[in-house]
């Protein structure tokens, strides 16, 4: 017959029970995670992120933008007319780490991609109430004034390639990138043109309106304009991904 | 130096308690301060001042990982290594050992303070800091685990007290919760960034597993033990029910970690996660009631001393808010509710009324209880702490129905159509109608900011008078707490 009394006199058999009634409910939630075809959907257009995108998601990161935003649309009425979609786990599936958030002081930026011009953006990162005048955000002026350190920009990208993401370092990587990605985007995920891609993609972009420097504005309005713009939802019908849930 | 203080010194280490309870109270008082401040931000933004470094989203993190784990943290490390030598009646097992915990802990807390104004940050919430200051945890960590269980293992007492098993429960556990929320890969040995190795769904799940446990455990559990110790000992009474200490032990650390998906409901996360978070959120209600009954019925008998005693008062509210904050949880993680809760102010507010409504004000008792009794004096002064209390629980009361109301007025602003099927109100227009439950907000804020202050000043003449008489001896009845 067991009695309570036997753990509360040792510690080892008390640590031991401790640690296996803890350790349940984690196991059984996360490890199907990774297992479980279903959890990611199947969707075509979800790619990683450029390396400018990469930046200035870091940005994003770095000056936690995630306490205020969420990136997580909801499957509701009102979601869906204010902002779009219901997010997708396949959206955030090359996201490390996740930046879904959990408090909306500010709205939702999963679908902002495109819904703003470059001006308008820059403008409302530097000064917010000058666009809108009862915003609470902070200004965030110097992302205008520092320039983008991308020394480091192939190690970055080494490192979550190390984490799964498919950037490519050998031609056989590069190769089976161009067959999932396409040529073009294949070239983006190349760790050996990351430098010169990034350069490319911000004179291009000029999401600073400055062409002559790269600013860490240029790199995180870069990553907002990308994000929730990567899946075409026309091509799916309304019920494709309720399978998934 | 006195015959008897040097005696008491050889049973027990009190120095490194010492350090830990000196250093609850200065974190409490920098991380409610930052709060106070950044909640003033979000009602009058100018106080950002351009100013990188203490802009609201930096801040932020200043101010979680203060108040959680520089001030909760450190008073559980006092309290720990008080209740576990006092228990056990023996002395922490290696002085050296307990001391490292000690400059490891707070070193942690400083660095990461400082990493996130300079903008280093995982953005995993309570989880920002990057993997060097993780390593130093971790270390330190295990560190505290073996002197933890190291001084049970030589106990002079052959039962282990209740209160043992919650911080041995929330040890194991936010051992368990740090390695796996942290896995990361940084960009080189000599940065701080790392990429978490987990993506999206996967990591979101991690990240909340661990950010709901570390309420679960960290804030919760380990509290509790200091509950069981405190509560009895102020009130010189027995725990109320010892087979309700066994029962709700063991309920609540099996349940509690499958809730965490709760709070990613109606997100890209499957629906059966979320379900069975759902699920065992609610069954989770009737161990979190065992703790608070139990704590509050070891009163039973002596309800007078509510009247007389402010230090009671702190532990008896602390238990009630208990019971509040964790009715209000489970009622958050039902799906229907969390649809109009989640990504608004409930949230905020629900977690302050745990954060201080129960652990502050269990950990001001405690402290109150046990400060003096360290330092081998009487508290400097029993008025200090009766408004202390009140300032804390107007404070917290402020601040909790500010945030119901805001919270709740989000939610219903959102969702909101007008008669033609459009959405009534633009984004904006929620935020501004937000601005007066900031203001009150802050001022709940600032209330119980000014407690902490009188806290603080309150134990510093404590520990002046106690080292100028070290002669008086304070009456802690030594043995064991209350066996039951």
């Amino acid at each position: 017959m067991f009695k309570h009394e036997w753990l509360e006199t040792n510690i080892g058999l008390l640590a031991v029970a401790t640690m296996l009634a803890i350790s349940i409910g984690g196991l059984v939630e996360i490890a199907p995670l990774f297992f479980i075809k279903g959890t990611v959907e199947k969707v075509d257009g979800v790619r990683p992120y450029t390396p400018l995108e990469l930046r200035g998601r870091d940005i994003y990161q770095r000056e936690g933008c995630y306490l205020c935003h969420s990136q997580m649309i909801r499957p509701f009425r009102d979601e869906a007319l204010r902002y779009g979609h219901y997010s997708l786990a396949a959206e955030s599936q090359y996201d490390h780490p996740f930046q879904w958030g959990s408090k909306r002081t500010g709205p939702d930026l999963a679908r902002v991609g495109k819904k703003y011009s470059n001006e308008w953006m820059v403008q409302h990162l530097v000064s917010p109430r000058s666009l809108v005048p009862q915003s609470v955000m902070p200004n965030f002026p110097w992302l205008l004034t520092t320039q983008l350190d991308y020394s480091d920009i192939k190690e970055r990208m080494r490192a979550l390639r190390v984490t799964g993401v498919p950037y490519s370092l050998t031609k056989a990587e590069y190769d089976a990138n161009v067959k999932k990605f396409g040529a073009d985007t294949a070239n983006m995920l190349d760790i050996n043109q990351a430098e010169k891609n990034l350069v490319k993609q911000a004179q291009d972009g000029n999401y600073d309106g400055d062409r002559s420097n790269i600013s860490e504005m240029d790199a995180l309005v870069a990553y907002l304009q990308v994000l929730g713009t990567m899946v075409d939802f026309r091509k799916y019908d309304d019920d494709e991904f309720v399978k998934y849930r | 130096m006195t015959t008897t203080e040097i005696g008491s010194n050889e049973q027990y280490n009190f120095e490194v308690v010492k350090k830990f309870a000196f250093m609850s109270v200065v974190w409490g008082l920098l991380g409610m301060s930052v709060g106070v401040y950044i909640a003033s931000e979000l009602a009058w933004p100018f106080l950002n001042f351009d100013i990188p470094y203490i802009t609201f989203s930096r801040f932020r993190p200043v101010h979680t990982s203060s108040v959680i784990f520089g001030f909760g943290g450190s008073a559980l490390f006092a309290t720990s290594y008080y209740i576990v030598q006092r228990t056990c009646q023996t002395r922490l097992v290696s002085d050296f050992l307990a001391n490292f915990t000690f400059w490891g802990w707070t070193a942690a807390i400083a660095l990461g303070d400082i990493s996130y104004t300079l903008g280093y940050t995982q953005s995993r919430e309570y989880a920002e800091m990057e993997w060097p200051i993780d390593i130093l945890i971790e270390i330190t960590w295990v560190v505290y685990l073996t002197v933890f269980v190291g001084t049970i293992m030589k106990r002079k007492q052959p039962h282990i007290y209740v209160a043992n098993w919650f911080f041995l429960s929330f040890i194991l556990a936010t051992a368990l919760l740090h390695t796996f929320n942290n896995l990361a890969v940084p960009i080189s040995l000599f940065s701080m960034k790392s990429y978490s190795l987990f993506a999206g769904t996967q990591d979101a799940m991690t990240q909340w597993w661990y950010g709901h446990n570390a309420v679960g455990f960290f804030l919760t559990a380990a509290f509790l033990g200091m509950m069981y110790y405190f509560v009895p000992k102020q009130a010189g009474r027995p725990i109320y029910s010892y087979r309700l200490s066994i029962v709700h032990f063991w309920a609540l650390s099996f349940l509690y970690m499958w809730v965490g998906a709760h709070h990613l409901h109606w997100t890209a996360l499957p629906d059966w996660t979320s379900t069975l978070a759902a699920t065992f959120s609610i069954m989770l209600l009737l161990p979190s009631w065992g703790g608070m009954i139990n704590g509050i019925m070891t009163l039973s008998g002596a309800w007078d001393r509510l009247r007389t005693d402010p230090i009671m008062r702190f532990l008896i509210v602390a238990l009630s808010f208990y019971g509040m904050s964790t009715f209000e949880g489970p009622l958050m993680a039902l799906k229907d509710v969390n649809a109009l809760s989640h990504y608004t102010d409930w949230t905020v507010g629900h977690v302050h009324s745990g954060a201080l409504g129960w652990v502050a004000m269990v950990s001001f008792g405690s402290l109150y209880h046990m400060i003096p009794r360290i330092w081998n004096t009487k508290v400097w002064s029993e008025k200090l702490i009766g408004i202390h209390f009140w300032l804390a629980t107007i404070g917290v009361l402020l601040y909790i129905t500010a945030m119901w109301i805001s919270g709740i007025t989000q939610g219903l602003m959102w969702r909101a159509f007008d008669q033609y099927g459009n959405l009534q109100y633009s984004f904006v227009e929620s935020v501004a109608a937000m601005h007066p439950l900031y203001v009150m907000r802050a001022i709940g804020g600032m209330f119980f900011l000014s407690g902490m202050l009188l806290m603080f000043i309150n134990i510093m003449m404590t520990i002046r008078s106690g080292r100028q008489a070290p002669a008086y001896i304070a009456a802690p009845g030594n043995v064991s707490a209350a066996s039951a």
